[in-house]
């Protein structure tokens, strides 16, 4: 080998067309069209993998768990326990008893609100950033109005970037308890810098959450390295079943944290008086969990760890490199957001059409988007609109498909004027 | 009846219907039925401006839809508009079923032809769409006795 050659990184070419004869859906056509799916930040297809490691649990191995004293219960509990290794693994947590499944994102960020929230006193605060959804919005000020906490907002630049200076001033008189930002926005695609937002937290005296339901489909995750406190994703955004979520926690944290909801599989002792609570992470899951469904979510990261989140992210800033172009050629179109770091999520408007009426164009070609104000109706309201037309990628997505959509774009402008 | 209201163009609902069924046939690609209905949502009397407020918005569309009628002679007459086209040119549509008709005949006839007539996918779950929450509102309003 000649030593004058270069060094070049190596990075993995994903086998698209590989990955998607997995997707057994990609095949189906819409309106007589071959369905081109830019729609996974809101939920991303399913692979067989996830599907057929489904429904064989369904026909196999399936029973319920943690309290069966027979061969299928604890078949299936060695299953499901298996998945929160698996999840621990995936997010670098430093143990397995610290994931707490939920249903979602959603109800994970709920869970803290409620549990975290609790052991937080009048005067303190809660602080999060002008580009969260609701989801990490609404239970804020549920918390704010039972608990009489301050909930504070951080401004993002025009360009969608959190605006650091102003959050550092937020955080100067200590009384911030926590910090909830997303770690990649779904409308703008701003990936946060979340190692940053967590030091100057921690030097200011609150914990960080980071709402990373965007961003786990798309690169590695650290929880670790990030330093983060509380971390949560959802498994249908991450090719894995709806119905199942995560919330990782510090442990000294959760150990300190009540109960969110009663019931079975959270109690140590019950009487009619008092009951005890089981150590954590069975404290947070009271009742039968989503049994099938929290093993989905371990095929899922199975087949995303077999991939390597090293070619799933280079191929996805392929995707969103090629997007951004393709789209600036698109006359009348205005991309919503030029953030920093950015991942494959692209919001656009174009003038003189609404987007409501690209999406309902677009879906008669086959081509499913999201529109209108993303569960972020605050952040619109920042941006100065009332909606957005959002394309987002996945790990199937393909650079054609991009091409078909700028075309399309093309004539849906014709159209209009 | 005076703008913005719309005056119907055919003796009943079941014929403006027929009527939009047939002008729609004669297109063989959906953009260009598209295109069709948004002129009709672009025909519509022109909206007053100050009638584009939270009063006469309909609910549950996430594009805008604003709506407003009046009793006149036993009928009930409509005005709407919506911020997004091609709603507009299905608020166009509905409005040239409904307005202008008796109580009975608005509440007789059933907005499932929006469907039928490939319009909308699923009437009763398209909660984007707002053009159910419109059929919904322009039949609740001839519900209410007057």
């Amino acid at each position: 080998m000649s030593t004058q050659t270069p060094t070049v990184h190596a990075v993995p070419q994903l086998d698209v067309h590989a990955i998607r004869q997995q997707f057994p859906i990609l095949g189906e056509k819409v309106h007589d069209r071959p369905l081109v799916f830019l729609d996974s930040a809101a939920s991303a297809q399913k692979p067989n993998a996830v599907i057929d490691c489904m429904a064989n649990t369904m026909r196999h191995q399936y029973a319920n768990i943690h309290r069966g004293l027979h061969w299928m219960s604890e078949r299936t509990t060695e299953a499901y326990e298996g998945v929160r290794d698996l999840v621990a693994d995936f997010l670098n947590a430093p143990s397995r008893e610290e994931i707490v499944f939920t249903r979602n994102s959603t109800e994970a960020i709920n869970l803290v609100a409620h549990s975290f929230g609790a052991l937080l006193k009048p005067g303190q605060a809660v602080l999060i950033s002008q580009m969260e959804h609701h989801a990490n919005l609404v239970p804020w000020q549920m918390l704010r109005d039972w608990a009489g906490i301050d909930l504070r907002v951080a401004p993002i630049t025009d360009d969608g970037d959190l605006d650091i200076e102003a959050y550092k001033a937020l955080l100067a008189d200590g009384k911030v308890a926590l910090v909830a930002i997303t770690h990649m926005s779904n409308v703008l695609g701003t990936i946060t810098p979340a190692k940053q937002i967590a030091d100057m937290a921690h030097a200011a005296g609150a914990q960080v959450l980071f709402d990373g339901s965007q961003s786990v489909v798309h690169h590695k995750t650290d929880v670790q390295a990030l330093g983060a406190d509380f971390y949560t994703f959802t498994g249908h955004k991450l090719y894995g079943p709806t119905g199942i979520g995560v919330l990782w926690g510090r442990r000294d944290l959760l150990e300190q944290m009540p109960p969110f909801l009663g019931g079975g599989d959270m109690i140590s002792t019950v009487t009619f008086e008092h009951s005890t609570w089981a150590n954590i992470p069975h404290k947070f899951e009271a009742g039968t969990p989503a049994i099938v469904e929290t093993i989905g979510l371990g095929a899922a990261i199975e087949w995303v760890n077999k991939i390597g989140f090293d070619g799933i992210a280079a191929h996805e800033a392929d995707l969103t490199t090629h997007a951004l172009q393709r789209l600036a050629t698109v006359p009348g179109l205005n991309i919503v957001g030029h953030p920093r770091v950015r991942g494959g999520v692209v919001s656009f408007t174009m003038a003189d059409v609404h987007p409501h009426d690209i999406a309902t164009l677009l879906d008669r070609n086959g081509i499913a988007i999201r529109a209108g104000h993303h569960c972020a109706e605050p952040l619109m309201r920042r941006l100065g609109l009332s909606a957005t037309a959002r394309a987002s990628f996945g790990i199937y997505t393909q650079k054609e498909e991009i091409d078909v959509l700028a075309d399309t774009l093309v004539r849906i402008r014709d159209f209009f004027v | 009846m005076e703008a913005p209201f719309v005056n119907p163009q055919e003796d009943t609902a079941a014929e403006a219907i027929e009527a939009i069924g047939d002008e729609l046939d004669v297109f063989d690609d959906w953009m260009e039925r598209y295109q069709y209905i948004i002129e009709m949502g672009r025909k519509l009397p022109p909206f007053p401006p100050e009638w584009c407020n939270d009063a006469h918005r309909v609910p549950g569309c996430q594009s805008q839809v604003w709506l407003e009628e009046k009793e006149a002679d036993g009928r009930l007459y409509f005005a709407g508009l919506s911020d997004a086209a091609i709603v507009c040119g299905l608020v166009a549509l509905l409005l040239r079923v409904y307005s202008g008709r008796t109580r009975e005949e608005i509440q007789a006839t059933d907005p499932g032809f929006l469907r039928d007539l490939g319009l909308v996918q699923a009437l009763s779950t398209n909660r984007g769409n707002g053009v159910e929450a419109m059929a919904r509102a322009i039949r609740t309003a001839a519900a209410v006795s007057a």
